[in-house]
């Protein structure tokens, strides 16, 4: 059937992004969904990247496809050009380790029989066999090591794995040559097995970055891109923010963001500006005022021309801000270089001493003193401690992301870890930075007049309405019968309510005549006007938030970009000092003032006048309702409402760091007690294998009590 | 000996078959979406939707 069809129309594919995909069920729902929009032959679901790649007929478009996916409940977006998946780091890993794997596992069989008491002939062709299948897989698993330890040593620097590197090179050198001359040990076993427990260590810690930037990317594509163009014939067209050029005019509805900079041609809105500088309170807008890319439309549509838009916005000017700032996270050293900086020359150094002290002290012969070198090489080869840091950092991430915290990667763990001082952001941050309606109007309603008010408020996309059906559907309310629902944009909803003994009362939604704050009016007739204000209201837990930050001996404080009345009027909720009016430049400085006095600063933030302190600072966290630009310059990002996220990141990464340090002093403490023994010459390929891969059990192990870190 | 020159040749193609076999797994894609190739086991399919 679908082949049929093939050969009657081009088929194309398009790939759309759905970021409410989370289950089974949801895959069922849009695959299935998808398949019956005539037209559509076939629609495969990619959980991890959270996308849909549909093949269908040339007579298919796009917005086709996202209003039916729209139909099913998941709001989608087609996927933009430069947010296509980055390559994946893991997958290059996996065949080196695919083949490690093998090769350890067959070469470790018959070094098996060989250490039970095969000897003569037997042990000869064993050698033989097990240097068949090493040497070729040493290579090819190893070329990851080999590569990077040449590229450290080109620059005249050491890093990790330039003892790996040395080491498997000797040893597997070493034992080609016992090989070759009837020798009776090879360490082709131990070799294979260092590096599949090392290319284990790096897939793992690839796979964490792999999993969270997949998270990231889902929520950074679902920024709208683009803008409802008027042509000058009066035809409209949807482009992506690329293709947007100064002098054109784009219509953007109410709870729409702007793509571009413009001024207003026609229309009178009021507008959120505070993604862009923290200003919570929205500012009303007519023809000829200026207005920036970023900003959210609240009331009604307005049309604006395009004055600059890409590389030319006020978005551009704080990218460039945000480039010059990254220095603190640039220098950061990550803990387990550090380690091998240390680690490194004192492995060297203690090879080339008990070479020396066999050759002239022990007068050993070149052969015996090589042996017992690379002995000492083979079992410091740090393969624990190559487990010590990722397997840490993958469990505690994964513990971490089931509680909603994405981590970047390893690195901001680490910082998140020395954090003593937070600066949060006002709006968005400590607030949910969306206006909400007054919880003790909708508690005074009364049934009948909330479930009109459900009811009317369910019928329009308008931002104020759907946060009034978002806190009535929570609370339990069931929308009362309308008929004749009608919408007039930038005034309200009107309707003729139904109640139960059958009688019709003419209702209406809309907005108030003349209110200082922003609210909506619930007329319903023959009965006084209701009015529901809404605010921008404190996040859930702050108190409990703040409260366990201070338990965890971290100052917090408020460095917002809002006017001085409305941050202190938080900062009093809160009992936190604050700096308000404070723009992106201003932030930056206090985050390097703190900086110089010795602090370790997490700035937590989600608007784009954040972007500049987010990338300044030791480590940075935004929420998943953030801008782009703070998504993508925070190391971590929190979904959900919920502060706890701070406390509970801060907490897991400390926990976390301990670990990894129990984990160092495993390691090392095994290469304390192996050493002795490799330096005096006792140590055989078997007394190597069970220590390392015992060392790296033990390492294993510690890490997964990370499990609970998140609690 | 004898059964030597059997066994590990027959434990050798063993390990290289799951090897082939897995490096055929990493080509034609089926690690590329770990988290959906773990959820969609839990589809229903009762004969309905699928092409």
């Amino acid at each position: 059937m679908s082949a049929a069809r093939e050969a009657l129309a081009p088929q194309e594919r398009t790939v759309l992004v759905v970021p409410g995909m989370h289950c089974a069920g949801c895959m069922a729902k849009v695959e299935r969904g998808l398949a019956e929009v005539p037209g559509v032959s076939a629609a495969r679901v990619n959980l991890t990247a959270r996308q849909v790649s549909v093949l269908h007929d040339a007579g298919v478009t796009t917005p086709m496809l996202v209003e039916a996916l729209g139909a099913l409940g998941f709001p989608a977006q087609p996927r933009a050009e430069e947010l296509a998946p980055p390559p994946s780091a893991v997958k290059p890993l996996l065949a080196p380790l695919g083949v490690a794997g093998f090769a350890a596992m067959n070469v470790m069989l018959l070094s098996v029989s060989i250490w039970s008491g095969a000897g003569g002939a037997t042990r000869d062709l064993f050698h033989w066999l097990s240097a068949a299948i090493g040497v070729p897989a040493i290579v090819y698993a190893g070329r990851v090591f080999f590569v990077s330890a040449w590229g450290a040593l080109k620059h005249g620097r050491t890093n990790m794995d330039v003892p790996i590197a040395i080491g498997v090179t000797l040893a597997t050198g070493l034992s080609l040559y016992e090989t070759v001359t009837g020798g009776a040990e090879a360490w082709f076993d131990g070799t294979l097995m260092l590096l599949l427990f090392l290319l284990a260590g790096r897939a793992l810690d690839a796979a964490m970055r792999d999993k969270a930037r997949a998270g990231v990317d889902a929520l950074l594509r679902q920024a709208a891109p683009g803008a409802l163009v008027v042509g000058r014939d009066g035809t409209v067209e949807w482009l992506a923010a690329p293709q947007l050029v100064p002098g054109m005019v784009m219509r953007v509805a109410a709870g729409e963001r702007l793509a571009a900079d413009g001024e207003i041609v026609s229309g009178r809105t009021r507008l959120d500006n505070s993604l862009l500088t923290g200003e919570s309170a929205a500012v009303s807008a007519g023809a000829g005022d200026v207005v920036h890319a970023g900003t959210l439309n609240l009331a009604s549509a307005i049309d604006v021309r395009v004055t600059a838009a890409g590389q030319g916005t006020t978005l551009a000017e704080i990218a460039k801000l945000m480039d010059a700032s990254g220095q603190a996270r640039s220098r950061y050293v990550r803990i387990a270089d550090r380690a091998s900086r240390l680690y490194a020359p004192a492995v060297h150094t203690l090879a080339a001493l008990s070479f020396a002290g066999w050759m002239v002290l022990g007068h050993a012969g070149l052969h015996h003193s090589l042996v017992i070198a690379i002995a000492v090489l083979i079992i410091t080869c740090p393969c624990a401690l190559g487990l010590a840091v990722p397997v840490a950092q993958v469990v505690a991430c994964g513990a971490l992301m089931k509680r909603g915290i994405m981590v970047k990667d390893g690195s901001a763990l680490e910082r998140l870890a020395t954090i003593d001082r937070v600066l949060l952001d006002k709006t968005g941050t400590l607030t949910l930075g969306r206006p909400l309606p007054d919880p003790a109007v909708l508690d005074a309603l009364g049934t009948e007049a909330a479930g009109v008010a459900l009811a009317l408020a369910s019928h329009s996309k308008h931002p104020l309405s759907r946060a009034l059906v978002e806190a009535l559907a929570g609370r339990g309310v069931v929308a009362a019968e309308l008929a004749g629902v009608l919408e007039v944009p930038g005034q309200g909803m009107s309707a003729i309510w139904v109640d139960a003994c059958g009688q019709a009362t003419p209702v209406a939604l809309r907005r108030p005549g003349e209110a200082t704050v922003m609210a909506a009016a619930l007329d319903i007739a023959g009965r006084p006007t209701w009015l529901i204000p809404f605010s921008d209201r404190l996040r859930p837990g702050v108190s409990q938030a703040l409260q366990a930050l201070a338990g965890l001996g971290v100052e917090a404080s408020i460095l917002s970009g809002d006017n001085a009345g409305a941050v202190g009027e938080v900062a009093r909720a809160t009992g936190l000092t604050a700096e308000a009016a404070a723009d992106p430049l201003a932030k930056r400085e206090a985050i390097g003032r703190l900086q110089g006095a010795g602090r370790k600063v997490l700035m937590a933030g989600d608007g784009l006048n954040d972007g500049p302190a987010l990338a300044a600072a030791d480590a940075s966290i935004a929420p998943g309702t953030a801008s782009d630009v703070g998504r993508q310059a925070a190391d971590l990002v929190f979904l959900g409402d919920s502060l706890d996220a701070l406390p509970r990141a801060i907490r897991a990464a400390r926990r976390t760091m301990a670990v990894v340090r129990e984990n160092f002093v495993l390691a090392i403490g095994y290469n304390v007690l192996a050493v002795p023994l490799a330096m005096a010459g006792k140590v055989t390929p078997l007394i190597a294998a069970a220590a390392m891969s015992l060392s790296s059990l033990i390492v294993i192990a510690n890490s997964l009590r990370l499990v609970r870190a998140a609690r | 000996m004898t059964g030597l020159a059997l066994l590990i040749p027959i434990a050798l193609g063993m390990g290289l078959f799951g090897l082939a076999a897995f490096f055929w797994a990493l080509r034609s894609g089926q690690f590329d979406d770990m988290d959906g190739a773990a959820a969609r086991i839990l589809i229903d399919e009762e004969g309905d939707g699928l092409p």
